[in-house]
């Protein structure tokens, strides 16, 4: 049960390796013999990361495999991943993939779709399931500044991010009165493993500025947030910036 | 919905989102209010999947009155009219009865709760389940030690009569300050004390600092009935801990025949009701609130001073504003109540110093004396309870009330669960030593763990079986 000063007893991490995810975590303020739980599909690299965890002073950590590649119901892994009632969820998964194989290799394309969107939606809709049931807990799922305007360098990633951010949007609509808040976060650019082989863009951020942004936006109920706060008003005039312009925009 | 009236009576149950009176924390739950007891037993032998906890007014500070995705009984509608014994001052009453409704029902007829808590606005069921302590507590004990009897619903169905000192005892005070976790209590017998009057005699005393209201605290309650000190953490220095000692007692007839009135008073009424509050932060500010305390301090006459004054003033004092709550915004606000032994008297300023340097701000702060408590987690214990109100969003707040936990635990003392938002579990077992004690008589009463709530799941006051 999460405290009156937002201290959080259980957190589950989908994506139990993303640097963002990991950063989120570290910066929500937790209850001393907290628990942990990790999901994903690196399971040597989510025991590295659970063994820092734990070094850090979490109470446990729990591993549950998680392959988004796999599209099944998902229902054990999300029983398996709500054992300890989790106060807030983070849903970190996410690929970038390569934009030029993807126009290439149809199946590539997919597999950015299945990853980033349509492997999550089992867990997503068990998630808010469970949520639901226990009355409780907020939700926080990395979308992207990327699907608010379909890109030329990217935008089967921002296709497939749009897809996960209207349905968050959904699901959040339908959780009013539910007593779980819902966060959506759409950052820029991010320095992360994901991004190191790219030119930062413009408004380029820091998995720390991310996770408090997020940590701030928790206790103050379901909305959505830019990171860096900027983007969001940069992103309306995108939105509406005629396509001929747009496409000639740099980065 | 107005304050008093608590939650709306439907049938059927309905989801909502509570939270306690410090507005942290919101939970979802289904809240059934059942109007006679059958009901109650219908739905704790339904299991709710989740669980059950009974709600009186929600007037305790945290989480105790809430479960989130299980069930809330809303109790209010369980308020059987006041049956009161006119010679010995015995009254039966419905758990979901008011103190507020109790005291119009007898006042007139001379008699008055032996104790009661700060705001007329909670329950009889409340206040045996925190069982609360008011201004005489150095004297007269908490709550249930003037209960002569308990009915209370287990899940099981059955509808058992505890006494404090029969076969049952030890269900009886488990269920005393057992925060509902026991069951659901349906009704219960109270003892009274006569009163000749609807007025105090009150005694008050300004003090300088904290040592000097420690010390007219301590003095008056050699005398005194009713005492309590207000005293100002937000002034600065020296001052620190400046404050106002009240000491009360019933006016006698005699006293009150110049005033003319009776026992037969109207109880006071709102001058005010809080609207809703825009803003995390609210109205409330430390400069503003220091200037509050600088004039409440001021308004107390520099020599001691006798006064009579009416009895609902006296005891409900924030009563008269509605929705006080609010004035602290969104972010909502926490009363911190712990008590610290005797044998560690000279720890409490240094400890209020430390808290205070730390730049949280205390509004309001409330010290006490208490005796030992009897239930084997009662809060109570022969020592100096302090009861701080501070909004939930102060900067640092939860480091800060970390270490003064230690401290308290360190020396002894504990939290009053009834108030509490944000104890550390682990701390839990060091501050309630008879924790186990507690859960085996618990365990016996309910052994399927029904009876749930968020404090419980916050603090795993209920540990035995599996969590759901
Ligand atoms: C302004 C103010 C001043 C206060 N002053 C004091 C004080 O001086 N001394 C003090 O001790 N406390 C004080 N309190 C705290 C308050 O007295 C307790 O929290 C009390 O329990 C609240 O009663 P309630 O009916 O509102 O119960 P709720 O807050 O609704 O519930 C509190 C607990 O009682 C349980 N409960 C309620 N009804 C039943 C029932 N029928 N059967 C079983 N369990 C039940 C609930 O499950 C919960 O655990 C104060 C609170 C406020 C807001
Ligand atoms: N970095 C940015 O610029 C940026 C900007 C906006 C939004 N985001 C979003 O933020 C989130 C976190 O990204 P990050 O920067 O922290 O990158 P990251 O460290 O690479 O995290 C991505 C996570 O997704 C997991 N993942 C990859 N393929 C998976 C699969 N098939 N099944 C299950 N999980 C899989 C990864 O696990 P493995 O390591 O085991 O593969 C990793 O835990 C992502 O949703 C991303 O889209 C990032």
């Amino acid at each position: 049960m999460r405290d009156a000063l937002g201290r959080v007893q259980s957190v589950l991490l989908v994506g139990g390796s993303s640097e963002i995810g990991l950063a989120i975590l570290r910066r929500l303020p937790r209850a001393d013999a907290a628990v942990v739980c990790l999901a994903g599909p690196d399971r040597p690299e989510m025991e590295r990361v659970a063994e820092a965890l734990r070094a850090e002073g979490v109470g446990r950590v729990e591993i549950v495999d998680f392959d988004a590649c796999d599209l099944g119901d998902q229902t054990a892994v999300v029983d398996a991943a709500f054992t300890d009632e989790p106060d807030v969820v983070i849903v970190a998964t996410g690929y970038l993939g390569d934009q030029a194989t993807a126009e290439q290799d149809p199946a590539a394309a997919a597999r950015i779709v299945d990853i980033n969107f349509r492997g999550l939606v089992p867990v997503l809709m068990g998630s808010v399931q469970r949520l639901r049931a226990q009355g409780h807990g907020t939700l926080v799922v990395m979308s992207t500044v990327a699907g608010e305007r379909p890109r030329v360098a990217n935008y089967v990633y921002g296709a497939a991010k749009a897809g996960l951010d209207a349905l968050t949007r959904g699901l959040t609509a339908s959780l009013a009165g539910s007593g779980v808040t819902v966060v959506i976060v759409r950052p820029g650019f991010v320095r992360t493993r994901m991004t190191t082989h790219l030119k930062p863009a413009p408004f380029a951020t820091t998995p720390d500025k991310v996770a408090e942004a997020v940590a701030a936006a928790i206790p103050r109920g379901s909305r959505i947030i830019w990171v860096p706060g900027v983007l969001r008003w940069v992103m309306l005039v995108l939105r509406h910036l005629p396509e001929s312009l747009f496409r000639r925009l740099p980065g | 919905m107005s304050a008093e009236r608590g939650s709306p009576v439907r049938a059927d149950g309905e989801e909502r989102l509570l939270t306690g009176w410090g507005r942290t924390a919101p939970t979802r739950a289904r809240v059934e209010s059942p109007t006679v007891p059958a009901e109650v037993a219908a739905i704790l032998g339904r299991p709710p999947i989740r669980g059950a906890i009974a709600r009186g007014l929600g007037r305790s500070y945290g989480d105790a009155a809430q479960n989130a995705g299980g069930t809330v009984i809303s109790m209010r509608a369980l308020s059987a009219p006041a049956d009161l014994d006119p010679v010995t001052g015995r009254v039966r009453v419905g758990a979901g009865t008011s103190l507020g409704e109790l005291i119009a029902a007898v006042l007139p007829q001379g008699w008055y709760p032996a104790v009661v808590p700060g705001t007329q606005y909670v329950t009889i069921g409340g206040a045996i389940a925190s069982d609360v302590h008011g201004k005489n507590h150095h004297r007269d004990g908490s709550f249930c030690d003037h209960v002569h009897a308990i009915e209370l619903a287990v899940p099981s169905g059955a509808r058992l009569a505890l006494t404090p000192d029969g076969p049952n005892a030890d269900a009886f005070w488990a269920t005393a300050g057992g925060m509902g976790l026991t069951g659901v209590t349906l009704s219960a017998e109270l003892q009274l004390r006569p009163v000749a009057s609807a007025r105090m005699r009150v005694d008050t005393t300004r003090t300088r600092d904290l040592e000097e209201s420690m010390g007219v605290l301590r003095e008056a309650d050699a005398t005194a009935q009713y005492t309590v000190a207000w005293v100002d953490l937000l002034a600065r220095g020296g001052a620190l801990g400046r404050g106002v000692v009240t000491a009360g007692a019933h006016a006698g007839a005699d006293e009150i025949a110049a005033v003319g009135d009776g026992v037969d008073v109207p109880p006071n009424r709102r001058i005010a009701s809080v609207p809703g509050v825009p803003g995390r932060s609210g109205v409330l500010h430390p400069t503003a609130m220091r200037l509050f305390n600088e004039l409440y301090f001021r308004r107390a006459p520099s020599d001691s001073h006798r006064g009579l004054e009416p009895i609902w003033g006296y005891f409900f004092p924030l009563d008269v504003i509605g929705d006080w709550n609010r004035l602290y915004g969104r972010a909502g606000m926490l009363q911190h109540q712990f008590v610290i032994p005797d044998a560690a008297t000279a720890r409490l300023i240094p400890m209020v110093e430390r808290l205070v340097a730390t730049g949280v701000p205390v509004y309001l702060a409330v010290l006490k004396r208490l005796r030992d408590g009897r239930g084997p987690i009662a809060f109570p214990l022969l020592g100096w309870t302090l009861a701080l109100d501070i909004p939930a969003g102060a900067p640092g707040l939860a480091a800060a009330l970390d270490r003064l936990d230690d401290e308290v635990a360190d020396c002894g003392g504990r939290v009053y669960l009834a108030k509490d938002a944000r104890l550390r579990p682990d701390l839990v077992a060091t501050m309630y030593p008879r924790l186990p004690e507690w859960r085996a008589v618990r365990d016996r009463l309910d052994p399927g763990a029904v009876m749930r709530s968020d404090l419980d799941r916050r603090l795993s006051l209920v540990a035995s079986p599996p969590r759901t």
